[in-house]
């Protein structure tokens, strides 16, 4: 019984581990800083979960599992709060996403401000591509 | 430990160094400034995994505090203050600071082939004056965390030095930035009908509970990992914190410039005057048997071992308490003015934002 929790717990924090390392992995390839904010945010959340899951599952009814709970709450609260900030930021500072219906609706909107939205977005892509 | 814990240990090490050595070389290659303050911060969660992995808890709760948090904050003021744009890149001028970094690199290598093996119980750090840390600390302190036994009390006045060193830093820091700003603050946009909703209601929430952190980090000294350093960074995040998001205006009327800065003297002050009552009782600075006038002393139950004077330590407990105390209030108050500098600094910019 205890061997199996252990062998769930450990396949939940290795799925966690990949889950985040997809994330990684979207954080580099996705085109532009709002789904890139979102791949990363998503799967860092998603990914902790897992990790404490299977870490609680290992450790059993103990006070460590209610230390993992609270750990869990942090980055509840933090993670998709940071995301969140990011985006405000760069939506702030005139970031245009490339893809969603905002970005249709836009280019449908004003059809003469399209080559200023292209220009804008060539910028996007200098900063945020990775070095 | 079991054969494999050890291999998946190295493993461990091996990669959290790896990774050390990619951050490294990343801050080393980029030009923006802004990329290099956050990969520096990158570099210091990096380093606070790797002294987790190296059971020193509480060496990686200052360096994630302070290398992650507090410091970057502090230098992304620093280049809103400057402005600076991408470095110029001249090779001709990297020879010389290349040369002296591989030189200084070679002989740090060099020494480490001189090191003693990690958790060698025959060298010199474990078998003369540590190990009678360990063997004596439940009999002459009697505090179960031997670290703040040997921090707070057998080396109470290197801890007091310390602690006059950050003070000094924070003192250094407030001469040539000021304590904080004067004058012309920037109104902190109104709570409502913004961005920010999420992250004011998120900071709201987190604010006290860092603080609450803190406490717990401090008051666990005795027992686990922790103490007034770790402690004071924690609890100076909270109203970093809260400049952050809530404006400087608010936080300085919350706590005032001059509040902060008599904290930061009343930690150093408690500290020695600890030792000072220690020498008024009749013992040596800072030599907690004696922190209670003999009157008081004899009044105190002696406890179950009572047969050697002191066994009861209280002293050593309430002296380690104090000075635990004093740590607390000088680096936490000390993080703040040097955070009040830097950003009181850039709020008189004008135009500057923060």
């Amino acid at each position: 019984m205890v061997d199996a929790l252990h062998l769930v717990g450990g396949g939940l924090v290795v799925a966690g581990a990949l889950l985040t390392l997809l994330g990684g992995v979207g954080v580099l390839r996705f085109p532009d800083v709002y789904t890139r904010i979102h791949a990363a945010s998503l799967t860092d959340t998603g990914g902790a979960t897992l990790v404490l899951l299977g870490l609680a599952l290992i450790s059993g009814l103990t006070l460590e599992t209610l230390k993992l709970g609270l750990v869990w709450v942090f980055v509840m609260l933090t993670t998709p709060a940071a995301a969140n900030a990011l985006a405000n930021a760069a939506f702030s500072a005139g970031h245009t996403p490339r893809i969603g219906a905002f970005q249709i609706m836009k280019s449908l909107a004003a059809g003469e401000a399209r080559s200023d939205t292209q220009r804008r977005e060539t910028s996007d892509d200098d900063k945020s591509s990775p070095p | 430990m079991s054969e494999i814990a050890l291999q998946v240990n190295f493993g461990l090490n091996i990669a959290l160094l790896l990774m050390l050595v990619a951050i490294g070389l990343a801050i080393a290659r980029t030009r923006s400034l802004l990329a290099a303050i956050l990969l520096m911060g990158m570099y210091s969660l990096a380093s606070a995994v790797w002294l987790i992995v190296m059971d020193a808890a509480d060496v990686a709760f200052t360096e994630a505090v302070v290398g992650a948090g507090i410091s970057t904050v502090v230098l992304l003021g620093a280049i809103l203050l400057v402005r600076a744009g991408p470095v110029r890149h001249n090779w001709r001028m990297t020879i010389a600071p290349a040369v002296l970094v591989l030189g200084v690199g070679g002989l740090l290598v060099y020494a480490v082939t001189g090191l003693p093996e990690f958790g060698d119980p025959a060298s010199p750090t474990n078998a003369h004056v540590g190990r009678s840390y360990l063997i004596q600390t439940s009999d002459e302190i009697g505090v179960p965390n031997v670290v703040t036994a040997v921090l707070a009390s057998y080396r109470g006045f290197d801890t007091l030095g310390e602690t006059v060193v950050v003070f000094a830093a924070g003192i250094g820091v407030a001469l040539m930035l000021g304590f904080g700003p004067r004058s012309n603050l920037p109104r902190a946009p109104a709570a409502t009908g913004d961005h920010h909703v999420v992250l004011r209601v998120t900071a709201k929430l987190l604010i006290p509970l860092i603080a609450l952190f803190a406490f717990y980090v401090q008051f666990h000294g005795d027992l686990g990992a922790g103490g007034g350093f770790q402690a004071g960074v924690i609890l100076a995040v909270a109203p970093i914190l809260h400049a952050l998001v809530f404006g400087l205006r608010g936080t300085i009327a919350a706590l005032p410039v001059r509040a902060v800065r008599s904290v930061a003297t009343m930690g150093v002050l408690l500290y020695s005057g600890v030792g000072v009552v220690c020498m008024i009782n009749g013992g040596g600075f800072l030599d907690y048997d004696y922190l209670f006038p003999p009157s008081v002393e004899a009044m105190i139950p002696p406890g179950l071992m009572g047969e050697p004077y002191h066994a009861h330590h209280w002293g050593q407990h309430f002296g380690i308490f104090f000075i635990e105390l004093g740590v607390l209030l000088t680096v936490a108050a000390t993080m703040v003015t040097i955070f009040y500098g830097f950003a009181g600094r850039a709020a008189e910019e004008p135009g500057a934002s923060t």
